[in-house]
C-alpha cells in the first residue's frame, strides 16, 4: 500500500518536517508533489516516533504547509550505474542533464558506500608519471593515492588538474583503462565549462564521467555530488576494473554547504562554525581512494580546495591534510613571480612517494636527490630572510650561492610550461644540475657514491642563462 | 513487552519507556542485530550509540540486551590478528562479506575452531586466586601464552584435563569458591572495556623503552609503564615516529590501534610487518603485534571504542607478566568521536565543542599506562604512546593542552623541521622528558656516567645555538667570534649527524644505546679539541677545512651498529687531523 502523506509541518531552511509518518527508515529516499506538478526529492535525516526530518535536494522554494504530497520510496538513495555512464553529464544529485535520457543499470548502489575493509586493500606503489617536474620529482603521484592541490582564489589550480590529466593519460600504457571521473562542486560555470574544453581537445572527453553542481544550484545536492562522483568511480574501478581518476572541485564549497546543512538543522557547531562531524564526513569521502585485491582498477583522487585567504590552517585544508595522503600546496608569490605551475615546495609533500619511487619504479637516485632538493631549498628560505634584514651583499658566500641555486631552482625547476611534459629522467637529471650549483660539502644529505655519479663538477655544463625559461633545453646534456 | 527504537538521528538511537537497560550496557539494535552501548538513560528515554551505519533502521525495530557491558574476549590469537575497534577480526570479515565491510556481521572474535596445544601447570587440589597461571600455550613463535584465572575467581582445582589440544571454549581446569560454587576455566575469558584491569601494586618508573632513536633515547627518553604524546601538525611524521617506535622498541607486544586514519597506512603496516624480521627473535614483526584499526571511514562510535579495546588487550597481555606497547594514532580522532557524539546527543559543549569531560576522559585513558607487579607476582607493564593531530597544528587546541597535563613525555614535532626533511621532526626546544630523573640511575649502572654527562653537554650547546640563532637571524653568522662559530658548527653537526636519524637506513632505522652515547662522545670530543685550538687564536676556518665535521655528519652511516670500535679510529683521526694545525 502506498501512502501519500498530505502538507508538511515544518519548513526551516532546506528541512521539511513531517508529522504521523508510519514505517519511515533512517536515510530513506522520498518524492515530494508540489501542487503544480513538480517533483522534488529528498531523504530522512532525522527519525523521533513518528515525526521524521527530510532535507529537500532542490531546497524547500514555493513549499507550503499545504501544497505537497510527499511519499516515502523504501529505499537508501541509490546512483545507476553501468559502463554506458562514460562521456556523459549528470546533476550534483546523479540525474542526467546531457538530455540523452536515463541510465539503462547494471547495477544499483548506495552513494554512501560501504568502508573498505582495510585487510583487502592493496598498499599503492605505482607511480603516476604526470611529466610535471616538481610532483614528480617532490611529491610524486602513486596510483590509488589521495592527493588534494590546496589553492586559492584565483590561483592556476584548474590548469594545473587539467595537465595532470592530460599527461597521466598519455604516459599509461594500459590507455583504454582510464577514465576520469569529475565531480562539480560550488564551481562558476566557466570553470565547468573550462573543464569540459580542456577534456574534449585532449581527447578524453569520452572517457570522462560529469557530476555538475554548480555555484547557483541547490546546496544539499551539493553534499551528495562526490558521493555519487565516488559511487560511479568504486564502480568503474572495481568492477570494471579501470584506473579511474577522481577531480573533485572545489571541497571548500562542499564543506560550506554541510555547514549550512548543519545549521539548519540546529547542530552544535565546532571550529568556524562546520560541524563537529567535519573530520569523519570529509573522511568517507577521501577514503574512497584506493585499490583492492581481487580488481585490477584503482581510484585516484585529486581534490581541489581554495585556501579562504590562503590559509592553510583553516579547517577545511587542515582536517583534508590529515586523511589525504600529502598535498600539492600553491602559492601565490610564485603566482605573481609568473611562474607555472606555482607550487610551493616545502609544504607539499607525497606520503606514498616512498615506496614507489627508486630502482625499479623510477631510478635509485630519487629519493636522494629529493631529500637534498628539500633540504637545500629549506636552507634558500632562511638565506632569504637574513639578506631581508642585512641586505644581500652582506651574506656570507655560501649564503650567496644558496640565494643563487633558489632563484635558478624556481625559474628552470618549479617553472614549466603549460604544454611541457617532462620525463622522470630529465626532472631528476635537471636537479642534480641544479644542485650541482652549490658547493659539494654541503649536499649532506646523499651518500658520496650517489654524489659521485651525479654531482657535476665540470662548471661550464652548469649553464642557466635563459631566465626566460625555454626549459627545453635541459634535455640537450 | 519487546523494546523498540523510537527516535535515530545518525549514530545515536533512542528507546522510549523502558527500564530494562544498564548503563554501558551492550545491546543490539534492529533486524540486523547492529552492535551498540547504552550511553543515557532516564524514565522516559534510553540512548544507545551504534558501532555500526545506521541507514534503513526504523522505529518499531526491536532492541534487545546482553546484560553485560561492552567486552571482549580474550584468550590465544589475539596476537598476528587484525580487529577492528570492537574486535571483530577483519580477516573473517573480508571472508564473509568480500572487500567491503557490510553492515551486521556476526562473528567470533577470536578463531573457536582452532585448536591450541594447551600446557596444565596446576593439580587436583592446588589453592588458585585471580590472575594466576593455570595453563600455557605457544601463541606466536615468540610469545607463549599463559591462561591467567580471571581476576574475580578464586578456589581449589577441583578437575583438571591433561596436557594436549584443545579449542577456544573448552574446559580445562575447574575450581570451586569457598561458596562452593565450581568455575569452568577455558581458554578465554571476558572483559569490559572500559574498566582498567586490576594488578597488585604499581612500580616506579624506573627502565627505559629502548626505542634505539637517538632523539627520544637520549634526549627525551621514556619508562616502561610511562605515557607520551606525539602532537604534530600534518605531515609532520606523527605515523612514521609511531612506526618506528612499533618497530623498534623493546617491548614484548606491540598493540597499534589505527583509531580515525588512513585505510592505506594500515595495509602498509599490515606489509611491512609481516616483511620485516625482527633481529632480536628472527620472526616477522607480525609475531609480536596486534592491529586495531578503525580507519577514519568506518563508523564513528567504534573508534571511540577502539581505544579502550587496545587498552584491555595490552592489559590482558601485562597481566601475563609481558612488557606492552601500545600506540595510538590518533588519540585526536578519538577525542573528535566524543565530540561527535556528544554533539548529536545536544549535550553543552565546552573548548571548540568538545564536551566537558575530556580532560576526565583523557586523564582515565593515560592512567592506564603503568609498569606493575602482576596478581601472579611477575613484572609486567603498558607503555602509551598517543599521538595527537592539532588543528591547525596550534598546541593551544583543547586536546593537545589536556594531553599535555596527563602525559609525562613530550615529543613535540614542528613544522619547520618536516618542511626542511629533518626526521624524526622532533622539536629539541620544546619537547621534554619527565622520566629522565626517574631514569638516571638505570643509565647510569648500564652506560656509565659519561652518557649523562655528554647528554646535558649536548642539550646545552643546543640551547646555546638557539640564542646565537637569534643575532644571527639579525646581523648574519659571519660577525660573530670565532668560540661562538664553533658552538654553531657543533650544534649543526648535533642536529645533523646525531639528531636527525635515517628510518629507510638498514643501520640508522635502529641505532643502540652505546653507539648513540659514541656518537656523541665523537662530536664532544671535537668540539672540546677545536675549542681549544681556537683559543690559540688558530681561525675557525682552518679547521673547518679539515672535513672532520662532515665526517660527523656521516657518521651514522659510516660505522655500522657492529663496529662500535669504529669509533676509536674517528677520534685518534679527528686528533691528528687537529694536531696539524697547531705545529
Amino acid at each position: 500500500m502506498i501512502i501519500d502523506y498530505v502538507g508538511v509541518k515544518e519548513i526551516n531552511g532546506s528541512l521539511i518536517v513531517l508529522d504521523n509518518v508510519e514505517n519511515a527508515s533512517f536515510e530513506e529516499m522520498v518524492d515530494i508533489r508540489l501542487d503544480n506538478g513538480t517533483v522534488r526529492h529528498g531523504r530522512i535525516v532525522q527519525i523521533e516516533g513518528k515525526r521524521i526530518v527530510v532535507q529537500v535536494f532542490e531546497g524547500t522554494k514555493s513549499i507550503s504547509l499545504d501544497n505537497t504530497r510527499t511519499r516515502l520510496k523504501a529505499k537508501p538513495m541509490e546512483l545507476a550505474l553501468s559502463p554506458e555512464i562514460m562521456g556523459r553529464v549528470f546533476s550534483g544529485a546523479g540525474v542526467p542533464i546531457d538530455g540523452l535520457g536515463d541510465v539503462y543499470p547494471v547495477k544499483k548502489a548506495n552513494i554512501n558506500g560501504t568502508p573498505m575493509n582495510p585487510v583487502s586493500r592493496i598498499y599503492p606503489r605505482n607511480y603516476i608519471n604526470t611529466g610535471i617536474s616538481t610532483i614528480d620529482t617532490l611529491m610524486t603521484l602513486i596510483r590509488g593515492q589521495k592527493l588534494p592541490i590546496f589553492s586559492g582564489s584565483g590561483m592556476k589550480h584548474n590548469e594545473l588538474a587539467v595537465q595532470i590529466v592530460r599527461q597521466a593519460k598519455i604516459s599509461d600504457d594500459e590507455d583504454n583503462n582510464f577514465c576520469v571521473v569529475f565531480a562539480a562542486m560550488g564551481v562558476k560555470n566557466d570553470v565547468a565549462d573550462y573543464f569540459r574544453r580542456s577534456f574534449d581537445q585532449s581527447g578524453v572527453l569520452s572517457r570522462v564521467v560529469m557530476f555538475l553542481n554548480l555555484a547557483n544550484d541547490p546546496i544539499i545536492e551539493r553534499t551528495l555530488t562526490p558521493r555519487c562522483a565516488l559511487t560511479a568511480a568504486e564502480y568503474l574501478a572495481f568492477e570494471c576494473n579501470m584506473h579511474v581518476l577522481v577531480i573533485m572541485t572545489d571541497m571548500t564549497s562542499y564543506a560550506e554547504a554541510l555547514r549550512e546543512f548543519s545549521s539548519s538543522k540546529g547542530e552544535i557547531p565546532g571550529r568556524k562554525g562546520f560541524p563537529g562531524y567535519l573530520y569523519s564526513d570529509l573522511a568517507s569521502l577521501y577514503e574512497r581512494a584506493g585499490m583492492i585485491k581481487g580488481s585490477k582498477g584503482s581510484v585516484t583522487q585529486i581534490p581541489i580546495l581554495t585556501m579562504p585567504n590562503d590559509d592553510i590552517t583553516h579547517p577545511v585544508p587542515d582536517l583534508t591534510g590529515y586523511i589525504t595522503e600529502g598535498q600539492i600546496v600553491l602559492d601565490r608569490n610564485l603566482e605573481g613571480a609568473g611562474f607555472y605551475p606555482p607550487v610551493s615546495v616545502l609544504p607539499s609533500l607525497s606520503r606514498l612517494m616512498k615506496d614507489g619511487i627508486g630502482e625499479g619504479y623510477t631510478r635509485a637516485d630519487h629519493q636522494a636527490l629529493a631529500n637534498q632538493l628539500f633540504a637545500s631549498y629549506a636552507r634558500v628560505q632562511d638565506a632569504r630572510s637574513l639578506a631581508s634584514v642585512i641586505g644581500e651583499e652582506e651574506l656570507s658566500p655560501v649564503d650567496k650561492k644558496y640565494m643563487q641555486f633558489g632563484k635558478l631552482f624556481e625559474q628552470h625547476f618549479v617553472n614549466q610550461g603549460y604544454t611541457e611534459n617532462r620525463n622522470i629522467d630529465q626532472s631528476l637529471d635537471l636537479g642534480w644540475k641544479l644542485l650541482s650549483t652549490l658547493p659539494r660539502t654541503e649536499l649532506d644529505r646523499v651518500d658520496d657514491t650517489i654524489l659521485d655519479r651525479y654531482y657535476i663538477t665540470d662548471t661550464e655544463r652548469l649553464d642557466f642563462d635563459n631566465p626566460n625559461g625555454d626549459e627545453n633545453q635541459t634535455d640537450d646534456e | 513487552m519487546e523494546d523498540v527504537i523510537y527516535g535515530i538521528n545518525g549514530p545515536v538511537v533512542t528507546v522510549k519507556n523502558t527500564r530494562t537497560f544498564s548503563m554501558m550496557e551492550m545491546v543490539h539494535v534492529g533486524t540486523q542485530k547492529l552492535v551498540g552501548e547504552v550511553i543515557g538513560i532516564n524514565d522516559k528515554m534510553t540512548t544507545i550509540q551504534v558501532y555500526e551505519e545506521t541507514t534503513g533502521l526504523k522505529p518499531g525495530d526491536p532492541v534487545t540486551g546482553t546484560g553485560a557491558p561492552m567486552n571482549v574476549l580474550l584468550g590465544p590469537g589475539i596476537i598476528d590478528n587484525i580487529f577492528d575497534g570492537i574486535e571483530r577480526p577483519l580477516k573473517a570479515i573480508e571472508e564473509i562479506s568480500g572487500s567491503f565491510i557490510a553492515r551486521g556481521a556476526a562473528v567470533s572474535s577470536l578463531d573457536l575452531e582452532k585448536e591450541w596445544n594447551v600446557t596444565i601447570k596446576v593439580k587436583v587440589g592446588d589453592m588458585l586466586s585471580g590472575g594466576q597461571i593455570y595453563a600455557t600455550c605457544p601463541e606466536t613463535a615468540i610469545i607463549e601464552h599463559r591462561f591467567i584465572v580471571p581476576p574475580t575467581i578464586n578456589g581449589t582445582v577441583t578437575k583438571v584435563q591433561p596436557n594436549g589440544n584443545y579449542k577456544l571454549t573448552d574446559t580445562i581446569v575447574t575450581i570451586k569458591d569457598d561458596k562452593g560454587v565450581e568455575h569452568d576455566l577455558t581458554l578465554c575469558q571476558k572483559w569490559p572495556i572500559r574498566n582498567a584491569r586490576p594488578c597488585k601494586e604499581r612500580l616506579p618508573a624506573t627502565i627505559p623503552l629502548i626505542t634505539g632513536q637517538r632523539v627520544m633515547d637520549t634526549m627525551f627518553p621514556i619508562a616502561k609503564g610511562g605515557t607520551a604524546a606525539i602532537p604534530g601538525g600534518f605531515g609532520t611524521g606523527k605515523t612514521m615516529n609511531q612506526h618506528q617506535l612499533a618497530k623498534w622498541c623493546d617491548a614484548d607486544i606491540i598493540v597499534y590501534v589505527g583509531c580515525g586514519e588512513r585505510g592505506n597506512e594500515m595495509s602498509q603496516v599490515l606489509n611491512e610487518f609481516s616483511e620485516l624480521i625482527d633481529p632480536k627473535s628472527n620472526r616477522p614483526m607480525t609475531d609480536r603485534t596486534v592491529l586495531i584499526a578503525n580507519t577514519s571511514n568506518m563508523p564513528v562510535a567504534a573508534r571511540e571504542a577502539s581505544i579502550y579495546t587496545g587498552l584491555t588487550l595490552a592489559e590482558y597481555y601485562r597481566d601475563m607478566g609481558y612488557h606492552v606497547a601500545i600506540m595510538a594514532d590518533s588519540t585526536s580522532r578519538w577525542a573528535e568521536a566524543l565530540r561527535e557524539i556528544s554533539g548529536r546527543l545536544e549535550e553543552m559543549p565546552a573548548e571548540e565543542g568538545f564536551p566537558a569531560y575530556l580532560p576526565s576522559r583523557l586523564s582515565e585513558f593515560y592512567e592506564r599506562a603503568g609498569r606493575v607487579e602482576t596478581l601472579c607476582g611477575s613484572e609486567g607493564s603498558v607503555t602509551i604512546i598517543g599521538a595527537v593531530s592539532p588543528q591547525g597544528s596550534d598546541f593551544s587546541e583543547p586536546v593537545t593542552q589536556n594531553t599535555k597535563r596527563f602525559t609525562r613525555c613530550f615529543w613535540a614535532l614542528d613544522k619547520a623541521l618536516a618542511y626542511a626533511r629533518h626526521y624524526p621532526a622532533i622539536n629539541w626546544m620544546n619537547s621534554y622528558s619527565e622520566y629522565f630523573t626517574d631514569l638516571d640511575a638505570w643509565y647510569r649502572e648500564n652506560l656509565g656516567d659519561d652518557f649523562i654527562k655528554y647528554r646535558n653537554k649536548i642539550t646545552s650547546l643546543l640551547h646555546e645555538e638557539s640564542n646565537l640563532m637569534e643575532i644571527v637571524k639579525l646581523i648574519g653568522a659571519d660577525v660573530l667570534p670565532d668560540d661562538q662559530k664553533l658552538v654553531i658548527e657543533t650544534a649543526k653537526a648535533i642536529r645533523v649527524g646525531f639528531l636527525q636519524q635515517n628510518a629507510f637506513h638498514k643501520d640508522d632505522t635502529f641505532v643502540p644505546l652505546e653507539k648513540q652515547k659514541l656518537m656523541m662522545k665523537a662530536i664532544l670530543h671535537l668540539y672540546a679539541k677545536a675549542k681549544n685550538i681556537i683559543a690559540a687564536a688558530i681561525p675557525i676556518s682552518r679547521i673547518m677545512q679539515l672535513g672532520l665535521f662532515e665526517r660527523l655528519a656521516k657518521m651514522k652511516y659510516d660505522i655500522p651498529n657492529d663496529k662500535p670500535e669504529m669509533f676509536d679510529q674517528l677520534i685518534s683521526d679527528i686528533d691528528s687531523s687537529l694536531a696539524k694545525l697547531t705545529v
